[in-house]
């Protein structure tokens, strides 16, 4: 592989066919009665068969907004897709027309929630839920729907499922209700799952639970999967390669071991060093110091600056490109082998 | 900021003391003639002891009992049964001035920094309400003068006392509500979820907040959270709930490295730890189904439905949570015993 190869994205040359799904250089921003707010600036990330990508970031990073732009599921308005495009399988899904974009949808990329007692309806019987994408999508009968059903709900490991098919979302607990969702978002076989924060309102041994089923799933069905997430710590056991989100930007994209051992973009630096850890005894937590930016005005160069304890002039002044590191991630900061190989936390 | 004039303040002594203390919400059938068919047992038999300056860690899954704790320690609830005292003074049968001068010693900050300030008030008023209901309290000067010295005192900007709670970010919000508790310099506070609400990178700033004025006031803090990681970083000693009791209590260091309680080994191992290099996936203890309905708990340990130790005996005999032989702090379990090395089973 040779270095002047810059495509901004780790470890993986495009393969032959391109890759099964390539975000590139999306922006999206909300117009609202306050202004502009500039959500997404930039975004580029590939997928490719089988494998885990994380995307990590803190509210308002805009990790959620560029899953629901591949989805197509963005409230327009108030949000608006400035440019890029989302390529899957070769064709640009933001070009699409809407007919067609439905047939993406669900068939080949499907989403699961966070909150799966709002994302189901609570006055129909799950049975009938999980029954209604395969009647209305792949036209079965009644009989086949409801054979599938059962199926599903076996393989998300739901205990007695041809028992559960006619009870309501509040008759199952949390980590029910997110498999529930899980099985509706496999109804038609899809290639891409889109994981939102899956395990972010369950518990923590209901999360060990479903973030299990959810790598099975993966391998045994061959998917590839974008999981989407705040938390350090569930990335660390299941994603191949990480994109951190700063401001809509990826700031670092790296293999998930690389990142853990030596981040190289002080947004990253930081957070891992503010996360209180089970393994690990310290005194003070290090913090990064003020408050993400308000999307409305992002700070001038790059838009970590103000909190970044690296920051020099040119931080201020102009705003960083992605520079490839010798183990092929990148990074979106001037001084990015500078914070790689500074070991001090 | 001057210590609250009282004799003899001994680090270490116990300043609140919780004995048996039981809390079951009455479950209901009918509409005009209301009888009650049961009861939910969120708080079933509670007892620890809170020491001065120290941070009592309350750790739980949902449906656990811990925010019902708090809010019963506050007296936002009515016990069903048990006792508590503040500083030898009998917390539960308190009514009228003396609840007053009680609570004005034992302050809360609750978990979501949206709801918990009024959005019409000024941040001014906010922390300043507390002095009107408790003129006694209220500092001789102005009163104004006093909120900016506890907003600074949480490190926002005295100007801003204007202000109004959306015209701060959750972190800051945050920090509001702990002026609010700090106003009326109490010596317990009661923090139910206090950073669950907030960005990686700004609860290692609320944390670090807390621990400060810990050291500076000599606070005692009974802190509530389900997250693992954070209770080890600013807890003294650990209390484990499950189904409305507390299974293990221990120092910080007993709970963590020496659990004799299942159910506390199993919570334990579910933490996903934030280092691809450093995680044990075949040390981790899968329980399989979910917690019981606190409306009808299994009889015995209450844990036994989900524990691969479980026998005859556990199903007949409620085990005490007292000091087991594997080692000398309190766990409620018949086959109390050290794991065996991680990864060893």
């Amino acid at each position: 592989m040779t270095e002047s190869v810059v495509r901004p994205t780790p470890a993986s040359p495009t393969p032959p066919g391109g890759h099964l799904l390539e975000v590139r250089d999306l922006h999206v921003e909300f117009r609202t009665g306050e202004g502009v707010a500039k959500v997404i600036n930039g975004v580029s990330y590939h997928l490719d068969p089988g494998e885990t990508l994380a995307v990590l970031g803190e509210s308002g990073s805009g990790k959620s907004v560029t899953a629901q732009a591949i989805m197509g599921i963005l409230d327009t308005p108030p949000a608006v897709i400035r440019s890029g495009q989302i390529r899957y399988r070769g064709r640009d899904l933001l070009t699409l027309p809407e007919e067609q974009r439905r047939q993406v949808r669900g068939k080949e990329i499907a989403i699961i929630f966070q909150d799966a007692l709002s994302a189901l309806n609570p006055v129909f019987p799950v049975g009938w839920q999980i029954g209604e994408t395969l009647r209305h999508r792949d036209g079965m009968s009644r009989a086949d729907a409801r054979r599938r059903t059962v199926e599903l709900m076996d393989l998300v490991r739901i205990p007695g499922a041809a028992g559960r098919l006619g009870d309501h979302p509040h008759q199952f607990s949390g980590g029910m209700r997110q498999r529930v969702m899980i099985a509706m978002a496999l109804a038609l076989n899809p290639k891409v799952l889109i994981a939102d924060e899956p395990t972010t309102a369950l518990d923590v041994t209901v999360q060990a639970q479903i973030m299990d089923l959810l790598a099975d799933l993966r391998r045994d069905l061959d998917m590839a999967m974008i999981l989407i997430t705040h938390d350090l710590g569930v990335v660390a056991g299941v994603a191949d390669r990480i994109a951190v989100m700063y401001a809509g930007r990826i700031v670092e994209h790296a293999d998930v071991r690389a990142l853990y051992r030596a981040p190289a973009h002080p947004y990253t630096k930081g957070l891992l060093a503010s996360i209180p850890r089970l393994d690990v005894r310290g005194r003070e937590l290090s913090t990064i110091r003020g408050l993400p930016p308000n999307l409305m005005r992002i700070p001038t160069g790059c838009p970590f600056h103000p909190r970044c304890p690296y920051a020099r002039q040119v931080c201020v002044d102009v705003v960083p490109d992605d520079l490839v590191l010798a183990d092929g991630r990148t990074s979106a900061c001037h001084f990015a082998q500078e914070v790689h190989d500074d070991r001090a936390r | 900021m001057t210590a609250p004039a009282s004799p003899a303040k001994v680090r270490g002594e116990t300043i609140l003391a919780v004995d048996d203390l039981v809390k079951h919400f009455p479950i209901t059938r009918g509409v005009l003639l209301q009888r009650q068919v049961g009861a939910v047992r969120a708080v079933d038999g509670v007892s620890f002891a809170l020491h001065r300056g120290e941070t009592l860690g309350i750790v739980g899954e949902s449906g656990c009992g811990k925010s019902t704790l708090a809010r019963l320690l506050m007296r936002l609830e009515t016990p069903t049964s048990g006792r508590a005292t503040l500083e030898g003074r009998d917390l539960l049968s308190a009514s009228g001035g003396e609840l007053r001068r009680l609570r004005r010693n034992m302050q809360m900050v609750m978990q979501d920094p949206y709801t918990s300030l009024n959005p019409r008030m000024t941040v001014g008023d906010i922390i300043g309400e507390p002095f009107d209901i408790h003129p006694d309290a209220a500092p001789k000067g102005s009163k104004r003068g006093r909120v900016q010295e506890l907003l600074d005192v949480v490190g926002l900007n005295p100007e801003h006392v204007n202000r109004y709670p959306h015209q701060f970010s959750g972190g800051q919000r945050q920090r509001i509500g702990i002026a609010r508790a700090l106003a009326l310099r109490p010596e317990v506070i009661v923090c139910d979820e206090p950073v669950s609400a907030l960005d990686v990178s700004i609860q290692a700033q609320v944390i670090n907040l807390l621990e400060q004025l810990q050291d500076e006031f000599g606070l005692s803090y009974v802190f509530i959270a389900h997250d693992l990681s954070v209770v080890r970083h600013i807890s003294d000693r650990v209390a484990v709930m499950y189904l409305g009791r507390i299974v293990e209590i221990g120092t910080e260091e007993e709970i963590y490295e020496r659990a004799t309680h299942p159910y506390t080994q199993a919570l334990l191992s579910a933490v996903p730890v934030p280092d691809p290099d450093a995680r044990d996936d075949a040390g981790i203890i899968r329980l399989t189904g979910d917690v019981p309905s606190p409306a009808d708990p299994p009889s015995g340990c209450h844990f036994r439905t989900r524990c691969w130790k479980a026998e005859d005996i556990c199903a007949r005999e409620d085990p005490p949570t007292v000091p087991r032989p594997a080692d000398p702090h309190p766990s409620a379990c018949h086959f109390a015993a050290l794991r065996d090395p991680p990864g060893g089973v």
